[in-house]
């Protein structure tokens, strides 16, 4: 039986939330490590984490300095910010509400689990000692999810949906982490490059910044196994832009948007849109863009892809048709 | 210290489960005895741990207040309340004889309206009921059925007795929290069903979705079979989707579907539009299709009426089917039995004065301190009068309602609803409770095993809504060898 286009952008925006919150988790989760790591004022290191999810005007409006408990109310409890984790939570929740006859009930009660316990937790997380722990359980709740999905759901419509939101979501998310990365926001210097452009290696806090932008993404051991002798910016770009085995590369990412796209009626539009991407990712230089200061453009033009892949899949599936 | 039935009292009204001096009821012996082992803070960690399943169930309803909806967890409680078997086999007898009867007689004023012209129920009554849809005269469903899916309340009186207090032919609610309920007492009383004999429940929504495909216009191998939902504002909501998911049916909003040029139904998918055979709606008569009923109702699906009317769609309950839910309308159904069926009703109803005719309106008006006195159109609980409780003021102001429209009404005597131990802040109490079963109707026919059971939490209340702070129990049909 073919599904709802109703129902089908609940399931693909289901995906797109449960997929943010871990990463928003992880994010803050990652941040307050880093922390610990460095000798330079910390206020500097969360507003490096504000510019990752582009919110630094709305923050501006409503919190006078960027100081740790400010950065975290704004991801953790602030309802005003869409990004926040209780945002994120209510919208998974309203979204497999809707969709409940979709999914198998042990997604829809975890899920539900994950509401429950994000909302009674959350205010405890603010402080700095009971973080951690919340972090890890609403990161292992996404990631139970994840499971859950993959081993008791058919591989239908429904399936497709809720990965390619997750897919496009993930990629989204990781093309911003690289872009701060690179984009000299955080504090410990210019990336490890002087003034005639050239790399240090022995700079040590270039390579405690790329350690942290890999630990945000989970992909430190498995740069490690790939890259083993060192750190620095160009083998950390290539592999979140390009590796396409790791699953938070963008290249990973879009592949496996790809073949979700594949898999459904009518999908002409969308899979060579992100066909297109894919071969923009993997084209890319990424030595020359860091020499030229390129990367913050060529990230901006692919955020300008990823919407328009959003539309098109939008207009494919989504909108009613007759 | 172990919990004992010794110091619980039901005040002379019938308990489910324990009898006089304090001696369980056979088919309530094995919950009885199992609540006897136990200490009272076992018992109250017991329905904790309910409340906790409930809520991560996501078993919720919702109400409306100050404009908002809340989503509430389902308030449940976690003594069953058992009923023998030999009993229920009677109750099921009489329900599937009324829902029999209740369907001819829908059949009947949609097209010959031979027990209109015969007197036996006044013509006025039916063709000026707000239930009556004009529209729907001279429409044949299939299987000649129009209530497809039937709720009815029953009470117990004090020596036990069941009577049928309504039947809700439109859109009857609660089989997915009678579902629910079962999950959670095996989650936490799983060593009880270890010692009992109750009848199984879950296969409802089978029954269900073969009676629902029985429906279908076409002669294929899966009718394609939708629920159709006012959308997730409803308070109903919860059981919509439950449905659904249980039955692999789609769950679709007015906005979902639309009639094409061949007076077919479509929902709007991901591959284009597919043919729909049977709908379950969930949306009341008038909001079913802005080109025959309300025009400003986004809920539905304009063209859907002409769809059904050509035969192209399946809808249940039958649009229209409502006319045999009033409760005026109700007094006269052990007469339909009569009439259609030639049998003596087999469930009674309980006695009801018609304020719409002279001597019983006289008597009503005199006796309002004795009466429960309902308006004859309204479900929930709405706009009634229970006259033992209520002030003189009260009563009066009632009082002239009815003079003023005495059709609009008909009264009861205050019924003496049967109880069952709950538990409750001062341990385990007795407390009132009702019984909806739910009958399906179209090749065949099938009764829910019990059905569900709602209890009105508040001590002495006789008030068992959710909606005014009523919970819910497992109900189980036992087997006594």
């Amino acid at each position: 039986m073919s599904m709802l286009s109703r129902v089908a952008e609940r399931v693909y925006w289901l995906g797109r939330y449960l997929e943010r919150i871990e990463n928003t988790a992880r994010l803050v989760s990652v941040y307050g490590n880093v922390l610990l790591d460095l000798p330079r004022p910390a206020k500097l290191v969360w507003e490096s984490l504000i510019a990752i999810t582009g919110s630094g005007e709305d923050f501006a409006t409503r919190y006078a300095s960027a100081d740790e408990h400010s950065v975290v109310c704004f991801y953790l409890t602030d309802r005003a910010n869409p990004a926040a984790l209780v945002n994120s939570a209510d919208n998974a929740r309203e979204n497999a509400r809707t969709v409940r006859e979709m999914v198998p009930s042990s997604i829809w009660e975890g899920i539900n689990d994950l509401h429950i316990y994000l909302h009674d937790h959350v205010e405890a997380a603010l402080a700095r000692r009971g973080r951690d722990a919340f972090l890890s359980r609403v990161i292992e709740s996404c990631q139970y999810l994840v499971g859950c999905m993959a081993g008791s759901m058919s591989r239908d419509a429904a399936y497709h949906f809720l990965r390619a939101g997750r897919y496009l979501e993930r990629a989204d998310m990781t093309s911003r982490i690289v872009d701060v990365g690179t984009a000299n926001v955080f504090p410990w210097g210019t990336g490890g490059r002087d003034e005639m452009g050239v790399t240090h290696d022995l700079d040590p806090y270039e390579s405690i910044l790329w350690m942290n932008v890999l630990r945000s993404l989970n992909a430190l051991q498995m740069y490690r196994r790939q890259v083993p002798d060192r750190i620095c910016a160009e083998e950390v770009v290539a592999f979140l832009l390009q590796d396409e085995g790791f699953p938070r590369a963008v290249a990973n990412c879009l592949e496996a948007l790809q073949s979700c796209l594949r898999h459904l009626p009518r999908n002409g539009a969308a899979v060579s849109t992100v066909t297109a991407a894919i071969g923009h990712v993997g084209q890319a230089n990424v030595a020359a863009l860091l020499e030229t200061d390129g990367v913050h453009e060529f990230i901006d033009q692919m955020q300008i892809e990823f919407n328009t892949l959003h539309a098109v899949i939008n207009a494919s599936w989504f909108e009613p048709q007759a | 210290m172990k919990f004992s039935w010794q110091n619980y009292d039901s005040l002379g009204f019938y308990d489910e489960l324990i009898g006089p001096r304090a001696v369980a009821r056979t088919a309530g012996s094995a919950v009885a005895q199992h609540i006897r082992s136990l200490t009272m803070d076992e018992i109250r960690a017991r329905q904790r741990a309910a409340e906790l399943a409930v809520k991560t169930m996501g078993i919720t309803f919702t109400v409306y207040s100050e404009g908002t909806n809340i989503d509430r967890a389902w308030p449940y409680d976690i003594i069953p309340r058992t009923i023998a078997g030999s009993d229920w086999d009677k109750v099921e007898a009489g329900l599937v004889q009324r829902l029999t009867a209740l369907n001819l007689f829908i059949d009947d004023v949609y097209n010959e309206q031979r027990i209109l012209r015969e007197g036996v129920v006044p013509r006025d009554l039916i063709l000026e009921s707000v239930n009556f849809r004009a529209a729907c005269v001279g429409m044949r469903p299939k299987h000649g059925v129009w209530a497809h899916i039937c709720g009815s309340d029953l009470i117990r009186n004090r020596d036990g007795t069941f009577y049928v207090l309504e039947d809700n032919l439109r859109v009857p609610s609660g089989v997915s929290y009678m579902l629910e309920n079962r999950k959670v007492t095996k989650r936490v009383f799983p060593e009880l069903f270890a010692a009992d004999n109750m009848r199984p429940i879950g296969e409802y929504t089978s029954h269900l979705f073969a009676m629902l495909a029985s429906l279908s216009p076409r002669n294929g191998p899966r009718p394609v079979v939708v629920v159709l939902t006012p959308g997730i504002y409803n308070s109903a909501y919860f059981e919509h989707s439950y449905l659904a998911q249980q039955m692999g049916a789609e769950l679709v909003e007015g906005g979902d579907l639309f009639v094409g040029s061949d007076d077919c139904v479509y929902m709007r998918t991901i591959a284009g539009p597919a043919r729909v055979d049977v709908i379950y709606r969930r949306i009341d008569d008038l909001f079913l299709d802005p080109e025959v009923f309300n025009p400003d109702s986004t809920l539905g699906v304009p063209g859907l009426m002409r769809a059904w009317l050509r035969g192209k769609v399946a809808l249940a309950n039958a649009p229209g089917a409502g006319v045999a839910d009033d409760k005026a309308v109700y007094t006269y159904v052990p007469d339909m039995i009569r009439y259609y069926l030639g049998e003596d009703a087999i469930l009674p109803n309980v006695e009801t004065y018609r304020c719409g005719e002279k001597e019983p309106c006289a008597y009503v008006l005199q006796h309002l301190d004795k009466l429960v006195v309902k308006p004859v159109n309204e479900s929930g609980g709405y706009g009634m009068l229970m006259g033992p409780t209520a002030s003189a003021d009260e009563r009066h102001a009632f009082a002239r309602l009815v003079r003023a429209n005495p059709r609009n009404y008909v009264a009861q005597p205050l019924i003496a609803l049967s109880t069952c131990p709950t538990v409750c802040s001062g341990g385990i109490e007795p407390r009132h409770l009702d019984l909806r079963p739910f009958i399906l109707q179209g090749a065949q026919h099938y009764v829910t095993p019990g059905g569900l059971t709602r209890v009105a939490l508040k001590k002495g209340s006789f008030v068992v809504n959710s909606s005014q702070g009523g919970g819910s129990k497992d109900t189980w049909i036992v087997d006594v060898q």
